[in-house]
């Protein structure tokens, strides 16, 4: 059987893999530790779930283990992500003594290995409070914040740099996002998994049983948003773009969803979609459960164009899903999107519902377009924002940190491993 | 003379944010003077080993943000010209910019801006650069290996030469230098290759295109 790395050489070339072999020789043996808030649902989880075999096959030991709590500590947890994001969401300090409490408990249950873990990766703000606790560490911390924090609700981020400068170095997708901090701040974008089930090649008839078992036609356009039902994805402003374009052109809209156990406002945000949709029999509202994989995966091919109409977005996962299956993409003008969808090359970034029903109709009626656009959006992801690109940068930062604040790091081999022709 | 071998090194690039922006013209002369020598590295050569698409219209993330989002086609037409490996060191390209963003302003009527979100953010580099255990005595030998070195291979040897060799060369062509005057026609043709407007993967099919036509050439 093909060892995981293998597999990858043969989407990315072996020239891409023998690089990150180089690259962790360093770093065989070392502790890595990542922490997160939920292991099913959402981006983070789902590059964690392919990183961690990958780093162990390239011999370095690494784990993944996540935090656990009560419904009141992600109801702080989701309220810091929308203040985050900016939304002015006050926290009521019992709620705060919850997220401290719930930090700690995690602490007494995973204290061992964090305190023993050569490095250790906290993502995003559920389990940012751990360090406090860990005052017995060996190893050097980082943060990793994955989502939009260029405009915080300042009590918020106050409350949460208060945790987070004690750090040694801390991650973000985009420099847009970067708060003041005294210590390092490494810009890394996430990347996508090109063979997870989510983004592997699937049969023809597979993607056709999917829609037929939806009720959803092939031979009207067909105009997708996956994400979570969350309001910072606009799903609203998705149907109104939807009735902007159906006076027009026949199309269906599918708007996606499926939801993560660290967010408890997914049903209210649903029901909210439910009602605005009405009894439209070409809005389908999908209810997809966490590993609903291969589904969003056909959903994604057969659709004509893929949109991500988020108002506030750290990193669309969806979009460079879409474009990595040759779609066009239309996502909203904020955050990473600038960085994924290059305007009018692999498709268009839109401020309003307006412009993104401008853009289909555009789209729709040039197919040479579409198919051009389709062809660079692949061209693009393999280029810049598969997972090996994001491993090679964990890699690099690891020792960057380990070899101090130098420039310039060169790493000698031992004479045993030269080879000379 | 005897030269050694060419030692195949490779390099990985990691990206640092200064925490530096600017909203303007003049913000962004200002920041310009005292950032870290790093971001100009960075801005220069570093989007070579960063995200960006395949049709790289300007040579400088400067010239990028002048002309998408100040919306100065001069300027970011000037600012797109400046070779980076004329200069003997970054503190002299850093004067030239700053020259070139003082005239702008000075001729200007208002100082061009971008809307917020909009900002140039200085990012500066780390790079870690390692010995891949491979090295070619005969240059003949790297006909074969040109084609499989990976992009961070030919950028330590193709761009990240050219601030640390005599002259601002790619290694490749110091490296030749080191036979006497045998592989003459070989390094004119490596000198030749423009690495502006380009990408690391185009560029790796320029060398191993000068390599493939010297030696077939009975050389």
């Amino acid at each position: 059987m093909e060892s995981l790395l293998e597999q990858y050489a043969s989407v990315v070339g072996n020239e891409v893999i023998d690089h990150l072999k180089q690259l962790a020789n360093p770093l065989k043996g070392m502790k890595i530790l990542h922490i997160n808030s939920t292991k099913e649902g959402g981006g983070v989880a789902e590059i964690l779930n392919r990183l961690i075999p990958l780093k162990k096959e390239l011999g370095i030991d690494a784990e993944w283990e996540i935090i656990t709590g009560e419904k009141d500590f992600y109801q702080c947890t989701k309220k810091m992500h929308n203040s985050l994001q900016g939304n002015r969401d006050d926290i009521s300090s019992s709620l705060l003594a919850v997220y401290e409490s719930t930090n700690l408990q995690n602490f007494e249950r995973l204290g061992k290995k964090l305190e023993e873990a050569d490095i250790v990766f906290i993502h995003d703000p559920q389990p940012a409070a751990l360090l406090h606790f860990c005052k017995k560490r060996k190893g050097k911390w980082l943060w990793r914040c994955h989502i939009d924090v260029s405009h915080p609700y300042r009590p918020v981020w106050k409350y949460l740099r208060e945790y987070i400068k004690d750090y040694d170095a801390s991650i973000w997708s985009l420099s847009a996002f970067v708060q003041p901090l005294s210590h390092p701040q490494y810009l890394i974008p996430p990347s996508i998994d090109p063979l997870s089930e989510k983004n592997i090649e699937l049969p023809k008839k597979e993607i056709s049983d999917f829609f037929d078992s939806w009720g959803i036609r092939r031979n009207t356009p067909i105009v997708t948003q996956v994400s979570r039902f969350d309001r910072f994805k606009d799903p609203v402003g998705v149907i109104q773009s939807y009735r902007l374009i159906q006076n027009y052109v026949p199309v269906q809209l599918v708007l996606a969803g499926g939801s993560a156990s660290d967010d408890p406002e997914g049903q209210e945000v649903l029901q909210e979609v439910k009602a605005y949709a009405g009894n439209d029999p070409d809005i389908h509202i999908l209810e997809l459960p966490p590993d609903a994989h291969r589904a969003i995966n056909a959903l994604q091919r057969g659709s004509d164009i893929i949109i991500q109409k988020s108002l506030k977005e750290g990193f669309g996962l969806t979009v460079t899903e879409g474009l990595w299956k040759g779609k066009p993409v239309i996502g909203g003008d904020t955050g990473g999107i600038k960085l994924q969808v290059i305007d009018h090359y692999c498709g268009f970034r839109v401020s309003t519902p307006e412009g993104a029903a401008m853009r289909v109709r555009y789209l729709l009626k040039h197919p040479g377009t579409m198919k051009r656009m389709g062809k660079n959006a692949r061209q693009f992801v393999l280029d810049n924002y598969l997972i090996t690109r994001q491993l090679r940068e964990y890699l690099t930062l690891i020792v960057g940190l380990l070899y101090g604040s130098k420039e310039k790091i060169e790493l000698k081999l031992p004479p045993s491993l030269t080879t000379g022709k | 003379m005897i030269n050694e071998g060419f030692k195949i090194s490779d390099c990985a690039l990691i990206a640092i944010a200064t925490g530096e922006k600017a909203q303007n013209l003049r913000e962004f002369r200002d920041r310009l003077k005292n950032v870290h020598p790093g971001c100009l590295y960075y801005h220069f050569w570093g989007g070579l080993l960063h995200p960006h698409f395949d049709d790289p219209e300007f040579q400088n993330d400067f010239a990028v943000w002048a002309s998408r989002y100040l919306h100065d086609s001069k300027i970011s037409e000037q600012l797109s010209i400046i070779d980076p490996n004329v200069f003997d060191n970054i503190e002299d390209l850093r004067n030239e910019i700053i020259e070139i963003v003082e005239k702008r302003l000075f001729e200007s009527e208002h100082i061009p801006w971008v809307k917020t979100g909009h900002e140039f953010h200085f990012i500066r580099s780390q790079i870690v650069i390692f010995d891949t255990g491979v090295s070619y005595a005969d240059p003949r030998d790297l006909l074969e290996a040109i084609p499989k070195m990976s992009l961070g291979s030919i950028f330590f040897h193709f761009i990240d030469s050219r601030r640390r060799t005599p002259g601002n060369r790619n290694d490749f062509s110091v490296w030749l230098s080191g036979f006497d005057d045998k592989y003459n026609g070989l390094i004119e043709a490596l000198d030749n290759i423009d690495p502006s407007f380009t990408t690391l993967n185009e560029l790796r099919q320029e060398i191993n295109f000068a390599f493939k036509n010297y030696f077939k050439e009975g050389n």
